[in-house]
Formats: structure tokens, sequence, C-alpha cells
């Protein structure tokens, strides 16, 4: 099952990378959320994966029974879900207001802060 | 059902139950205090005249808690609190050693300054889009990291302060800033989830969070585990949040495009909780993969060290040539990192602590520049010695100390990562950290000549002597003054720093401090 899902992770991360290396605002949007998926369902495959076993310890034993999945990775997890949910909204508004303010969502043509025609140096004193 | 096999756990060490000792507190401080003030800023939305007055009492009271936390971690040694009780490896520690307490104690000085400088700086639009409550904040993310003895903590504070740095650089809405700001958010994000992903493998690998239980781990799985993966993947998410030469390209489009203040918090805080996670994870969690890496890191630093400088010196903009030397600074201190050893080391922190307090203090000259002579460009710019003498001396002990002349604080770090470098036979980094020194000087220099001493053009700028308003001079002044003195009177700070670095490569008191009783 982990095989199988790591296989998926791989495939998410893939799309991400693609969708980011975009010129294109919106493309990298996606990619940045389909990242934050691949991550979460990087660590969740990390923590184990069983199916209806839940992780209980037994009355009178220290220790778990039987093979269960790892209850923290789903705890992180869920950190990383609502941080990557409020970066994913800020950054959505931020490139409305990037496509509102320079007319453009296309990277090359962001060049507001770092003009492509500067002017020449002083060279005399 | 299957009677467990494993060994019975020892549950006696987890049932002692003590109540937390009053010095413990300290170590939580510096966060919750921040936090609370933040918290009470924006409940204070309306009454804007009061924030600067809060949050300047604020930022003072940090200075004094890190100057009280670092003066207890130097005599009894690193301090661990776990929150909840919950014992470590298991709860999420706060351990603050030498190392975290000096960053978290240079930060807030240099919080201060910024927050003294702001009266003159942010307006009454400034503060009502929040930039005290996104300040104080940015320092609760900022002390935070450096105080954490946890890795997902870790993580977690670096997005507290990559938020709070969002809401500070899009402050004044212009069409420059959206645009940097773009550049600076999607860059920054990638990195955080490169840091995240690395961490989601060192759980499945470790099993544990806990830096002190990481570093006891190491060891042992050294054989089973991919180490070296984990380790590239940490290189380069804090190299991407530190700016290093291949993937610095956030830092120059993005931080000269804020409010002054903005960029000179930027500068002198968060590239420098990437090195300082950058160190602490490849340092004391693990050492040996860092050694395997050293050939990489130096090459890296050298490039980064050699970018960062040239790109200053093709700049004619004062604060775009600022974030190159931000870069250049960068490189030194991963230099120091590739080299390792007490020389190494030590000379990377130092250089790091150097670095926060100078960058700092020259994006406020920078301010001061344009206020005086109307604009941030070497084109227009000039005739600033005519307009205040004391500031063009002071902006000439700042050029000295950025690079590396004595008697400033750049000199001592640069001569121990020389000689570490030297040391281990890496002469052609002890040359790009010299080379580096000397381009610094010109790429500075030019700017004094053509900024400060070319006379203005007639009908162009003002020549009479001005004045500077004593909320931006004042923390101008005292970052110079306290470079000079460091400069001057290296020998406390430098056993401090000596110690630090034992404390990182050696860290038995460390664990120590985790699992009284319990380290190898």
């Amino acid at each position: 099952m982990e095989a199988w899902f790591a296989l998926l992770v791989g495939i998410f991360f893939t799309v991400a990378i693609y969708l980011l290396l975009s010129k294109y605002i919106i493309r990298v949007l996606l990619g940045v959320a389909i990242l934050g998926n691949a991550v979460n369902l990087l660590i969740f495959t990390g923590g184990r994966l069983t199916r209806g076993v839940p992780p209980v310890v037994p009355e009178g034993a220290d220790t778990l029974a039987g093979r269960a999945a790892n209850a923290l990775p789903q705890a992180l997890i869920l950190t990383a879900i609502v941080i990557s949910f409020s970066f994913f909204a800020f950054l959505l508004v931020l490139a409305w207001r990037a496509y509102e303010d320079l007319s453009t969502d296309n990277t090359d043509e962001m060049r507001v802060a770092e003009p492509e025609e500067e002017p020449a140096q002083p060279l005399g004193y | 059902m299957a009677v467990s096999t494993s060994p019975p756990a020892d549950l006696s060490a987890a049932l002692v139950i003590e109540p937390v000792a009053a010095a413990d507190w300290l170590v939580i401080l510096p966060v919750a205090w921040c936090l609370a003030f933040g918290a009470l800023l924006v409940m204070l939305r309306r009454p804007i005249g009061l924030h600067p007055f809060i949050a300047v009492a604020g930022l003072a009271g940090l200075v004094v808690i890190d100057g009280l936390l670092l003066q207890q971690v130097i005599a009894s040694g690193p301090m661990t609190m776990v929150m909840g009780r919950w014992l470590p490896p298991f709860g999420i520690a706060f351990t603050v050693d030498l190392t975290g307490a000096l960053f978290a104690l240079a930060a807030s000085i240099v919080a201060l300054a910024g927050g003294i400088y702001s009266l003159a700086d942010i307006n009454d639009s400034g503060r009502r889009y929040g930039f005290y409550p996104f300040l104080m904040l940015l320092m609760a993310g900022v002390s935070g990291a450096f105080l954490t003895g946890d890795i997902f903590n870790l993580y977690v504070w670096f997005e507290v302060l990559l938020i709070s740095s969002f809401g500070l650089i899009v402050l004044g809405s212009e069409r420059e800033q959206i645009d940097g700001a773009v550049k600076y958010g999607f860059l920054n994000l990638v990195a955080t989830t490169l840091f995240l992903i690395a961490t989601g493998y060192l759980y499945a690998s470790f099993g544990t969070l806990n830096m002190a239980d990481i570093a006891r781990k190491a060891e042992g799985l050294r054989g089973t585990a991919p180490l070296m993966t984990l380790t590239a993947l940490f290189v380069l998410a804090f190299g991407m949040k530190a700016a290093a030469f291949p993937v610095n390209f956030w830092l120059p489009a993005s931080y000269h495009t804020p409010r002054v203040v903005v960029s000179a918090l930027f500068a002198g805080l968060l590239t420098k909780v990437g090195i300082y996670a950058l160190i602490r994870v490849t340092v004391m969690l693990l050492p040996l993969e860092r050694e395997e890496l050293s050939f990489v890191m130096a090459a890296v630093g050298a490039l980064t060290m050699l970018v960062g400088v040239f790109g200053a010196l093709a700049q004619s903009d004062f604060r775009r040539m600022l974030g190159y030397l931000v870069i250049s600074g960068i490189g030194s201190i991963l230099a120091g990192v590739a080299v390792g050893g007490p020389g190494g080391i030590g000379g990377a922190i130092f250089y790091a602590l150097h670095s926060m307090l100078v960058m700092t203090a020259l994006y406020f000259a920078s301010g001061v520049a344009a206020k005086l002579g109307g604009s941030f460009s070497l084109l227009s710019l000039a005739g600033l010695y005519r307009r205040h003498v004391g500031f063009a001396a002071i902006s000439l002990m700042l050029a000295f100390a950025v690079s590396g002349l004595p008697p400033f604080s750049g000199f001592w770090p640069k001569v121990m990562l020389v000689k570490a470098a030297l040391d281990i036979g890496a002469w052609w980094l002890a040359a790009a950290l010299l080379v580096t020194g000397f381009l610094t000087t010109i790429a500075t220099g030019r700017f004094f000549l053509l900024a400060y001493w070319r006379d203005a053009a007639e009908g162009r700028g003002a020549t009479a002597e001005a004045q500077i308003p004593a909320a931006i001079l004042l923390p101008l002044a005292a970052l110079t003054v306290l470079t000079l003195t460091i400069g001057l009177y290296p020998e406390r700070l430098l056993s401090t720093i000596q110690n630090a670095a034992a404390g990182l490569s050696e860290p038995s008191s460390y664990l120590n401090s985790v699992f009284p009783g319990a380290a190898r």
C-alpha cells in the first residue's frame, strides 16, 4: 500500500513542479496548491498506512498490541494544512492585486521592481 | 489478542511531575511576550496613536528579557522548558543554548532599533494597516525559531514569521511592492515547503522531532536511514531561506521595494533565521553529513559571496546594492559552516551577529540618504557630506564595518573565517573571502565617493546643512556605536561565541538539559 502511495506522491510532486516552472502566476498558484497536498500526503504515508486499526493501547499493557498507523503525522498534517491554506489564500489575493496593478500575470513582464532598461551608471566624479 | 513482544516501557521517568521552575519560564517568555503585545496591538485597532509607544516599550522589554536569558544561559548552561509537562521526546521542548540566546538578543536589538526608526518612517496609514502588530508577531516568529528545540515547531515559527513578513512587505501597496512581494512570497513559500518535506522524511526515519533526540539517534541510524538525502534537502531549504547563490533571486527582487524600516528589519532578521536553522541542523543534528557536504557548501558559499559583491558593484540604487551585500554576507557565513571546527562555526555565528546589526544600520542609512538627497539612485544622489557631516561619518564607519575592515565588528569574524579556511588548506576559500572584502570596500567606497563627496549639480537638491529627526539618528548611531564597540572590545563576545560553537559541535550539555541524566 505504501508503495502505491509513494508513486502517487511522486506524481503529485511532478505536477506541482511542472506548474511552478510556468511563467503564469495562475499556474504557479495551482502548483503551490498541489505542492502543499503532495507534502501532506508524503507525511501521511510516512506515518504508516493501516486500515481500520485504532492506535489504542489495551488495558494492562504498556505498548500497542498490533501494527497501527502513527497518529502524530496526522497531527502534523493538520497543522500543515491550516498553514498552507492560509498562505494559498494570501497568495491568491496577492496574485489578483498584481494582475490588477501590473495588468499582467506573466512573470516575464513583471519588471517594475527590477526594470529591464536601467540608465547608465555615473562614470565621472 | 497478541501479547506485545516489545519490552515493557519504562514509565517511571514520565510519571515524575514537578512544577516548572520559575527561571525556566524565561525560556518561553520572549515568544509569549511578543505574542501578547501583538494581540494587544491588534485589539487596539482604533487608537493608532498609541501603537508606536506600546510597540517600542514591548521591544525594549524584549531586549531586556533576551539579555537576561543570555546571562542565565552563560551562567548555568542550556535550559529546557517542555510545553504542558509532556516530557521529551514527546512534548514540544523549548531549549535555549548559547547560540540561540545570542541570535535572539541580536534580533531583539535590531527590532528595537527598527521600532524606534519607524516612529519617523511609518505614517498613520502604515499604522492603520497594522505595521506594529505585524512587527511584534514577526518577532514572535523570529524568537520562537531561535529558541525552540523541536524541528516541526521550528517549521511553524518559520511560517509565523513568513506570514508576518508578507504583511510588512506589502505595507503601502505600491506597484513596485506588489511586484517584489509576488516573487518574495512564492519563492519563500516553496522554500518552507521544502523544509516541511525534509521534516516529514526526518520523522519517518527517526520517529522523533525533538532536536536533542535526533542528535542522539543519528549515530545509530547512519547505516539504514537516508541521512545524506535529508541533509541535502535541509541545506537546500535553508539555503533558499538564507538567499544562498543558486536560489537567491527572490532577495534582490524584493528587498528594495518596501518601506526602509521594513527592508532593514528583513535584512537583519529573515535571512539570518535561515542561516541559524542551517547551522543548527547541519552542525548539531547531522554533523557527519555536514562534513560530507562541506565541499558543496564551501563552493556555494564562495559563489554566493562573489555573486553578491559583483551584484553590489553593478547597482546604482542604494537599497538594491545593500540587498546584494546581504547575499554576499550570507556567502561568508556559509563558508564558515562548510569549514566547520571551532573557528569556522564560531566565525559563522560571529559574522551572522555582525551582519544583523550592520545590514540593518546600512538600510537605515539608505533611508536617511534618501531623505536628505531625495533619491535612492546614485544618478541624482550627491553632496550628502555637505548636508550632514555626522551622518557621513556614520555611513563611512558602516561601510568599513560591512567590508570587514578594523576596528569594526566585521573584522574579527573575517579573521576567524580566513584562518579557519587556511587551517584546513582551503586556500581558494580564504582567497574568495579576502577578494570579497576588497570588492565590498570598492563597492561601498564608490558609493561614498559619488553620493557623499560629489557636489550636487546646480539647481538639483539643496546644499545647506540639514537636520535628521532624533528617532532616525538615535537607532542609527546606537547600532554604529555597537559595531564599533564590538570591534574594539571583542574578547567577551568572542569567548561566548567560541563556547556557543563548542556547544553546537559537542552538544552533550544541550542533551543533558533536555534529558537530565540520560545523555550519553
